[in-house]
């Protein structure tokens, strides 16, 4: 090392002196290791969010502080968080079961609104006269709602199954078909006097929020929780019993961590991959039925700020955990309730989108030991 | 309704899907499947139309369109290739991100005001051919010209350079081309690169050519992901990308046209009567996309033609590869 000026013949390239090396992990890692790398990565999200708002000229500080006091500042607002949680539950939910098997069903926006099309026709068609009791109404509309939003996961999953049709695209395009159809209801068919909207639906077609039964306990007046949020629940504890406690989730996981594995086990791939995204669409059909008939009570186009999009983010930071989805849901549930206020008005988008990168980047800290070394640079030796 | 003219605007509308599904054939080609490109279109849209709303000139905003949506396409590259994560699921993130991105840089863009354009023009000679002059060669934007010029040079590149089949190799057994000395993960990273700067092109071309302005996510309104659609149903081949483009194009112009006249083919034109059936054919875009891949996947299967073998796989060095 005494004679720092190396020999012409070894002059190298200048190289970048230190480098990462990736390891395959052989030892797994603890229990709360995941979660620890999950929050690290929001932190940094949030972090790198920041350094963007203040670049496009907004106060980051004030801007997390506003949605923070906007969605946990009171009972009131965080009723709110909630009932925007509810439908991502339910999405995040579908987007967790079909991801499982490794089906990227993306198309939970296209089976939320046909879920929603489905409860509203039971009102609007009508199905069901206008008196009907809210014992009948309810249980027919979630029925509705469930049947629809799976028909709409079946034809993706039918045409993987039978052509081998990639499903990110065929459920992304059903989305855009999805959104036009509605449509078609709202303006031609059930519009109330040439509004781009139906009318409203009977009181007794209403999931009941909180602040009906103000008059027994005053103070649930004014949240406006609403009973979605158990049929949420209630769906959390289907998904994880069927994932994790029964025969076909364990089919399901079984070909989501190895197809291969699963065909030689004489599992039929192409029976549960229609399943299974008849499933995840039935789920994000009921959110669409849950979000009309408890918050927005009638059929309009505007009904989603993207809830299925989100719900795919919520099933990664999830790690696809049915409980967890519900801890997630809610601080996404926060995040679209205090961003519809936050000025420019893409801001939630593009915090979802770096949470999302980070999370995905992080992940390899899980598979793989990351180490950062100096490059040998082969001057030492000489 | 005049075929010719909606063949015209096909042609037109079709250029910009064109770009983007040729950026995608050549990140699929290296083995990188990147989802992100509708993400990659909005912020090449958007930063070609600030640029040019800043210095005027819609050439500058063209170069920056195509670089910002790049250094956007790198974040994908570093994630799928360096930290070797699921590459659908970045493609996912990134369209997040870039949609998010462009919408808060973006705000405001709408309400600008009308900058300088890129130019359109006829070409002497050839808009004179009967048929094919008034579709391709008459009043188109340069662009669109641009799209004719790139087309042969891309296919030719791919399939009869040097070059071409060291993305192919990399693509397909990219622990043979390793072997040969070719840097695999390099050459990902630049066809990325390459991918994200057409997937900007094609943003530009929208907003600066052929539905000039910014419209939030609007501008593309799932352009990006007709444009990974019809990779596929173009067996990675940019002549037949070209081809259904173009026919995606044509299809887009036809909706809008069908609903003028009252009468088509002799009965009643029923979309004139009631216009309402316009949402019906506002699907037909996205209908059109999944049957487009149901004979893309069917002719795959039959042809035993394929993606490139190693796409969607991380390349890690010294594992045995495919």
């Amino acid at each position: 090392m005494a004679d720092s000026q190396p020999h012409p013949i070894f002059k190298r390239r200048w190289t970048f002196p230190i480098t990462i090396q990736v390891e395959p992990r052989l030892v797994a890692p603890p229990r709360w290791y995941p979660w620890l790398i999950s929050v690290g990565a929001i932190i940094i999200a949030l972090i790198i969010g920041g350094i963007l708002i203040a670049i496009v000229g907004g106060d980051p500080f004030a801007s997390y502080a506003h949605i923070a006091r906007a969605s946990f500042g009171s009972v009131g607002v965080f009723s709110d968080t909630l009932v925007k949680a509810t439908p991502l539950i339910m999405v995040g939910l579908a987007c967790s079961v079909a991801f499982r098997m490794r089906l990227w069903n993306i198309g939970a926006e296209g089976q939320f609104f046909l879920g929603a099309f489905g409860a509203s026709a039971v009102v609007l068609a009508p199905l069901l006269p206008e008196n009907t009791t809210p014992w009948l109404f309810i249980p027919v509309m979630i029925l509705a709602g469930l049947l629809i939003g799976a028909l709409w996961g079946f034809i993706p999953g039918f045409l993987k199954a039978r052509f081998n049709v990639n499903e990110i695209i065929s459920t992304l395009m059903m989305n855009y078909i999805a959104v036009q159809w509605n449509n078609y209801f709202i303006f031609a068919i059930w519009t109330e006097g040439g509004f781009q909207m139906s009318k409203m639906f009977p009181h007794n077609a209403w999931l009941p929020r909180l602040t009906d039964f103000a008059d027994q306990i005053p103070f649930f007046r004014g949240l406006t929780t609403h009973a979605g949020l158990i049929l949420a629940l209630i769906s959390v504890v289907i998904v994880w019993f069927i994932l994790y406690r029964s025969k076909w989730g364990y089919e399901i996981r079984l070909i989501g961590d190895n197809p291969q594995a699963g065909r030689y086990a004489g599992l039929n791939i192409s029976r549960n991959t229609i399943m299974v995204m008849m499933l995840s669409g039935a789920l994000a059909g009921l959110a669409g039925m849950s979000e009309i008939t408890g918050v927005v009570h009638r059929l309009q186009g505007a009904i989603s700020p993207g809830y299925g999009f989100t719900g795919i983010i919520v099933a990664w930071l999830a790690k696809l955990n049915p409980f967890a989805v519900v801890v997630v849901s809610v601080l996404f549930g926060a995040l679209i309730l205090a961003g519809r206020e936050i000025q420019p008005s893409g801001i939630p988008k593009m915090i979802q989108g770096i949470i999302l990168v980070c999370l995905i980047a992080s992940d390899i800290l899980l598979r793989y030991r990351v180490r950062i070394a100096r490059r040998n640079t082969g001057m030492e030796e000489a | 309704m005049n075929l010719i003219i909606i063949m015209q605007a096909g042609v037109a509308t079709g250029t910009v899907l064109l770009f983007a599904t040729i950026g995608e054939i050549l990140a699929e080609r290296s083995g990188v499947l990147n989802l992100g490109v509708e993400g990659m279109m909005l912020m090449g849209a958007m930063s070609a139309y600030s640029m040019t709303l800043a210095t005027g000139n819609p050439w500058l905003g063209v170069m920056i369109g195509m670089i910002a949506a790049g250094l956007l396409s790198q974040i994908h590259a570093f994630i799928t290739i360096t930290l070797r994560a699921d590459q659908v699921v970045s493609g996912l993130a990134l369209t997040f991100l870039g949609t998010g991105i462009s919408l808060v840089l973006g705000d405001g863009l709408s309400k600008a005001g009308t900058v300088s354009l890129l130019p359109s023009s006829s070409i002497p000679l050839l808009s004179k051919i009967p048929l094919i002059g008034p579709i391709f060669f008459t009043n188109q934007n340069i662009m669109v010209y641009i799209g004719y010029i790139l087309l042969p040079i891309v296919w030719f590149y791919i399939n009869r350079t040097r070059l071409g089949m060291h993305l192919r190799a990399v693509g397909e057994y990219p622990a043979a081309a390793d072997a040969l000395g070719i840097n695999v993960f390099r050459l990902r990273y630049l066809y990325v690169f390459i991918g994200g700067m057409f997937a900007g092109l094609a943003g530009a071309t929208i907003s600066l050519a052929i539905s000039p302005g910014w419209f939030s996510e609007l501008t593309t309104a799932g352009q990006g992901w007709i444009a990974i659609g019809l990779v596929i149903f173009a067996q990675w081949n940019p002549i037949r990308a070209a081809f259904g483009s173009y026919v995606f194009g044509a299809l887009r112009r036809l909706i809008l046209d069908i609903q003028g006249p009252t009468m088509i083919l002799g009965i009643a034109n029923p979309f004139y009567y009631n216009p309402y059936y316009g949402y019906f054919l506002e699907m037909l875009p996205y209908a059109f996309t999944i049957i487009v891949l149901v004979i893309g996947s069917r002719e795959a299967v039959r042809k035993r033609l394929g993606a490139p073998a190693a796409l969607g796989v991380p390349y890690i060095r010294g594992e045995r590869g495919l």
